[in-house]
């Protein structure tokens, strides 16, 4: 499952807060909480990143996670693709 | 178990970047007259807000990033600007939630709603016929509610909100409730009836029994998720195990509060009272300064003292209560809810009110009620002038 590619759904916005960060779902009205800077950090790579190959492992690494957090980070960001807040990045097909 | 010790919730009483639920009362006019209305509506004011102090007020919450405005009143849509805040805001990616009685969405209006993305409508209704409805919400309200949710329901303007407060009078008809949200395609919204504004006068006679609260408590646990409460009803969760879905905490001055029509600022929509002003969004570094740096809201979010509570088991379920119910009442902010399920509040009540010591028990202020008429005069086709 670490394979697979995330982006923030255009239509959720995310604010910083002291104990992480709110995101709000324009389309569903759901609010939902990030409750760790850790996972708003990947989850904003996970936006800002150009790579369109760029895999959840990526973000994990790219963002200092250490390995024995993984899990739990595979769980936060499944519940945050269950709210609609992450999706499955568009496959763009080459040429 | 219980979801008031949940690191999550202390953070919010520690207050957040910006309000997660910001009330703004568009105008104090308004066509009713509720008898528990929370603003205490009626006239305009003259000193409300312009249109563009509006916006400018709009242009903060947009860089605060708040995700939404609960728009209410009065009757919001009697503003001549109603619309064009309602489009600035959505414009700013402000999503707009906003209660009315109906009186103002004819089939016109219902279809110009129905073209706005990222907004939601409430409409209020306080009993599910209307000889209970209009015994709050005046003569007609009831029809007039129906026919506004019959225009929305033409324009295709999909799930709008039914908002009902709850009294000892239409709680029997939440079931009645429900199936009227269902039968047009609504969501069901039941909140707490609070003794502000008007309502400091008839919540003595409106609010639930004790073994009514017991039965909202049961029904709100029966149906979850799919019905709306603003999660007012945490004080509730002292009656069992099982908490009611939602914050169940005080969110005043931390995720929530009020701008009122003249832009004044207070920690939660049912406290339009000095001791809880904040100050105006036409102070100094407007909204944003009073959010970030006022006193009162730093107060807010400090820990809050038990008081009277502490030794009481079900403390952690009800965080004792609501604010503005204990002070309109009399009763000392940190003594127990007046509609504590323990029964500690009518005795609370009984001190605030006998004690010779005491001060008067506060009273709501911002009154625009109109002046009181004899009654119910026949209606004569021109306007008498009045004061």
């Amino acid at each position: 499952m670490l394979d697979r590619q995330l982006t923030l759904d255009p239509q959720v916005a995310l604010r910083p807060e002291p104990f992480g960060a709110l995101a709000y779902h324009y389309g569903n009205r759901k609010l939902i909480f990030l409750k760790h800077p850790d996972v708003v950090r990947v989850v904003q790579y996970l936006d800002n990143n150009e790579r369109a190959e760029c895999t959840i492992a990526d973000a994990l690494t790219a963002c200092d996670i250490a390995e024995s957090r993984w899990p739990a980070f595979e769980r936060a960001l499944d519940a945050l693709t269950e709210s609609e807040v992450l999706h499955e990045r568009e496959q763009v097909t080459a040429g | 178990m219980s979801v008031n010790k949940s690191p999550l919730v202390e953070q919010l009483k520690g207050g957040l970047e910006a309000p997660i639920c910001l009330t703004w009362e568009l105008t104090y006019a308004c066509n009713l007259e509720c008898v528990h209305c929370l603003s205490s509506s009626g006239h305009r004011d003259p000193r409300e807000l312009t249109t563009a102090e509006a916006k400018a007020v709009l242009d903060d919450l947009h860089d605060l990033q708040v995700f939404y405005i609960n728009i209410g009143g009065g009757e919001p849509m009697i503003r001549r600007d109603f619309f064009e805040l309602v489009e600035y805001s959505i414009s700013r990616r402000i999503g707009v939630k906003f209660s009315t009685n109906g009186a103002f969405i004819d089939a016109e209006k219902a279809r110009r709603l129905a073209a706005l993305d990222y907004l939601d409508i409430q409409i209020s209704l306080d009993g599910a016929d209307a000889v209970t409805n209009d015994a709050v919400r005046g003569t007609g309200s009831y029809d007039t509610a129906i026919r506004a949710m019959n225009h929305l329901r033409d324009a295709n303007f999909g799930e709008f909100k039914i908002s009902v407060v709850v009294t000892r009078h239409n709680v029997d008809q939440l079931d009645h409730f429900k199936e009227l949200a269902d039968e047009f395609g609504a969501q069901l919204r039941i909140t707490r009836l609070r003794p502000s504004g008007r309502g400091a006068d008839s919540w003595h006679d409106l609010h639930p029994t004790n073994a009514q609260q017991l039965q909202i408590y049961n029904w709100l646990l029966a149906h979850g998720d799919n019905v709306l409460t603003g999660d007012s009803f945490f004080h509730l969760n002292a009656l069992g195990e099982e908490p009611l879905p939602g914050l169940n905490t005080c969110g005043a001055g931390r995720v929530v509060c009020l701008i009122d029509p003249v832009g004044d600022v207070y920690a939660c929509p049912f406290v339009i009272h000095d001791e809880f002003k904040a100050g105006s969004v036409r102070d100094e570094g407007g909204f944003t300064h009073l959010w970030k740096q006022s006193e009162l809201f730093a107060e807010l979010r400090e820990p809050q003292s038990a008081g009277a509570c502490a030794s009481c088991g079900s403390f952690d379920a009800c965080q004792g209560g609501c604010m503005a119910s204990k002070f309109f009442v009399g009763i000392p902010l940190d003594g127990p809810d007046p509609e504590c399920v323990e029964g500690h509040g009518e005795a609370a009540m009984l001190a605030a009110s006998s004690s010779r010591d005491s001060a008067p028990v506060p009273r709501p202020m911002m009154d625009h009620s109109k002046p009181a008429r004899p009654t119910e005069p026949e209606r004569v086709p021109v306007t008498v002038s009045r004061r």
